[in-house]
């Protein structure tokens, strides 16, 4: 695990952006892992081996892109079909009707533009906090920074569900304002924001910038404020992208804290209409309200696959 | 990591004393009150030490965390013995606690908990470390298995949940029991079924979540040093050996961890049970986390769900601490 976390996205200013593109590289096609060359020259070994990642691939074919094509499939069947022949291929024929019904009666257009303010808001608001946050512990190092990030990093082992009631009670009454955030996408945002989490792994990124380019900075004249937009952020696009991807997802999935704090129908994302109206549906609408609603994750995860893919690694380096 | 950040201070200590001596002399316009003290601050290579610039920039995340973290954890504890009425609260001592505890759901909630716990980590433990081990072989088409067993984290859980439930259905035309047909083997209830329900709901929970946990042991297991297993392949050692005290102890660490985790993750089950069934049938899905929230949005007694937090909320730490404290012991063994 220490060579995990040594594996630092940067290191030094030239290096900064190449190094993630490398280790992406090496892990993409490694040397070798638990097999030699010898071992792979073993013919038992090779079919083993063969035998069972193709079995692995089958499996995942079946349970990773497997629902999703059957409701892309049910998505355009007729209720009927869904029910009686699930795994036959249209034999009523294609309904992309579903699809349009769907949209309009449904309204799930509307819902899913409410999702993608919701998930871009929280990345902004998440950014702005995280990384002024991570600045302040990793670069100026004021003398209270210690005990700054130890209440910071002491939330990470409160479990969720302590804050969950109060968290609620707090949105709904602002202790100190008399305001009530309900009905308020801010009500999702500012607790969104407080993500230790993503604190710490900003901090991590900052703490591995060359400090020579902060002296070099300081020498010329520049400030925190300077410092932090013309360096430290410039430098730091690829975590910012992970994070802001980490984020924008998981508020797409988000489900629970929407639907309390947003009592308002038109008002909420698309998981919480999803569950709210669709109860008494047809079916085959239904199923092509999910297929829409997920669309939008998966394309942006098959496009972002990489980012994606090394910030779930990078969250395993600050677990361990 | 200890390593190389003890190697490395010693270079910075020396590289900043060098540039930051000279700077305050030249410029000492600019902080016009503070002296050097380099025997007070050690220089590792601040901007400014403390100062307003620092406070500034903390202080987005110490207003968030004060008003929707810091602030929420207290008030929850203190909620939990208090009779809150939304505007005012009097103290009531260790009423909720004992009202929550002499509940008679408590011991079936915590019994389906522990069902989903234990059922989760009996599939949700060994699966991904399999498919890790083999995929970690891989020479090619890793980016697509990867793919592949990541599709499903990125599905929201709602729409998963929904998705499984039209899987699930009890009629001979539902998907899993079309399946289960082609083997000859009679329909089941699913979800409708106080012996299937909590099954069912391992199963989804598992697919939904198996692929981040994949992806995190096969970085770490492309991050163990080849040398290790050059090593052992020198002293004879075969795949199943090198496998065996090779990988798994290197990932130990990390193993440990995720089990942790896992842990914590499940006993916290919320939105399988709340979107499957409602507790239900016959409560055979009631989990903790669905009576918190019961007692707080149904019945509207947030004292009671507090308390019921706090207590869970006590279990887990004792369970973390507990869990650090074995292991640990393990490895000293």
């Amino acid at each position: 695990m220490a060579s995990m976390t040594e594996s630092h996205p940067a290191r030094t200013a030239a290096a900064a952006r190449p190094a993630p593109r490398r280790r992406m590289r090496a892990e993409d096609a490694p040397e070798r892992a638990i097999l030699s060359a010898t071992d792979r020259r073993r013919p038992g070994v090779r079919v083993v081996l063969f035998g069972v990642q193709a079995l692995i691939l089958v499996g995942l074919l079946i349970a990773g892109a497997g629902p999703i094509l059957w409701l892309a499939k049910s998505a355009v069947s007729t209720t009927q079909d869904i029910l009686t022949q699930p795994f036959g291929l249209w034999p009523s024929g294609i309904q992309l009707g579903n699809l349009v019904e769907a949209w309009n009666r449904s309204a799930i257009g509307r819902y899913m533009f409410n999702t993608v303010i919701i998930a871009a808001g929280q990345a902004v608001v998440t950014l702005f906090v995280c990384t002024t946050c991570a600045y302040c512990l990793s670069v100026l190092r004021p003398k209270w920074g210690p005990w700054l990030q130890g209440a910071i990093l002491a939330t990470l082992f409160i479990p969720g569900i302590v804050v969950l009631v109060p968290l609620y009670l707090t949105v709904l009454n602002l202790p100190g304002t008399g305001g009530t955030l309900i009905d308020n996408y801010l009500a999702i945002w500012l607790p969104g924001a407080a993500n230790a989490f993503m604190i710490l792994v900003i901090k991590r990124f900052f703490d591995a910038l060359p400090r020579d380019l902060f002296e070099a900075a300081r020498l010329d004249g520049a400030g925190a404020w300077r410092t932090f937009f013309s360096i430290v952020l410039p430098l730091s696009r690829p975590i910012m992208g992970v994070v802001a991807l980490l984020t924008v997802m998981g508020s797409w999935k988000d489900f629970l804290w929407p639907m309390l704090v947003l009592p308002t129908r038109t008002l909420q994302p698309v998981s919480v209409a999803l569950f709210l109206n669709l109860k008494n549906t047809e079916l085959a609408i239904q199923l092509a309200a999910l297929f829409l609603a997920l669309l939008v994750p998966v394309i942006l995860f098959v496009i972002f696959q990489k980012q994606f893919l090394r910030g779930v690694s990078a969250s395993a380096g600050v677990k361990g | 990591m200890t390593t190389r950040r003890r190697a490395r201070i010693p270079f910075q200590k020396r590289a900043t004393r060098m540039i930051t001596a000279p700077t305050v002399d030249v410029t000492p316009t600019t902080e016009p009150s503070r002296p050097p003290a380099p025997s007070r601050s050690r220089p590792r290579a601040r901007i400014r030490r403390g100062g307003g610039a620092a406070l500034v920039f903390a202080l987005p995340a110490i207003i968030v965390f004060a008003y929707f973290s810091w602030g929420p954890i207290i008030r929850g504890s203190v909620m939990a013995f208090q009779k809150t009425n939304f505007a005012v609260s009097e103290w009531v001592g260790w009423v909720n606690i004992t009202y929550v505890l002499s509940d008679p759901l408590l011991p079936t909630a915590i019994g389906n908990t522990f069902l989903f716990v234990v059922l989760g980590m009996l599939i949700g433990f060994p699966v991904p470390l399999f498919l890790a081990v083999f995929m970690a072989e891989l020479r090619r088409g890793r980016r697509w298995f990867n793919l592949l067993s990541y599709l499903p984290v990125v599905v929201p859980p709602v729409v998963a949940i929904m998705l499984w439930k039209t899987f699930y259905a009890p009629s001979a035309g539902g998907a899993f029991n079309t399946v289960l047909g082609w083997f000859g083997i009679p329909s089941i209830g699913w979800l409708d079924s106080t012996t299937w329900a909590m099954p069912a709901m391992v199963l989804e929970a598992t697919w939904a979540g198996a692929g981040a946990t994949v992806i995190i042991y096969i970085a770490a297991m492309t991050s163990v040093r080849v040398e290790l297993y050059e090593a052992a392949e020198l002293d004879g050692a075969g795949i199943l050996r090198k496998i065996c005290h090779v990988t798994l102890p290197q990932l130990r660490g990390l193993l440990l961890v995720m089990i942790l985790l896992q842990l914590i993750g499940t006993i916290q089950v919320f939105a399988e049970p709340f979107l499957f069934t409602g507790g239900g049938p016959g409560n055979s899905t009631m989990t903790v986390l669905l009576m918190v929230y019961n007692y707080a949005f149904v019945s509207q007694d947030f004292g009671a769900a507090a308390a019921l937090s706090v207590l869970l909320a006590l279990f887990l730490g004792l369970l973390s601490a507990v869990y650090v404290w074995v292991t640990k012991k393990w490895s000293t063994d």
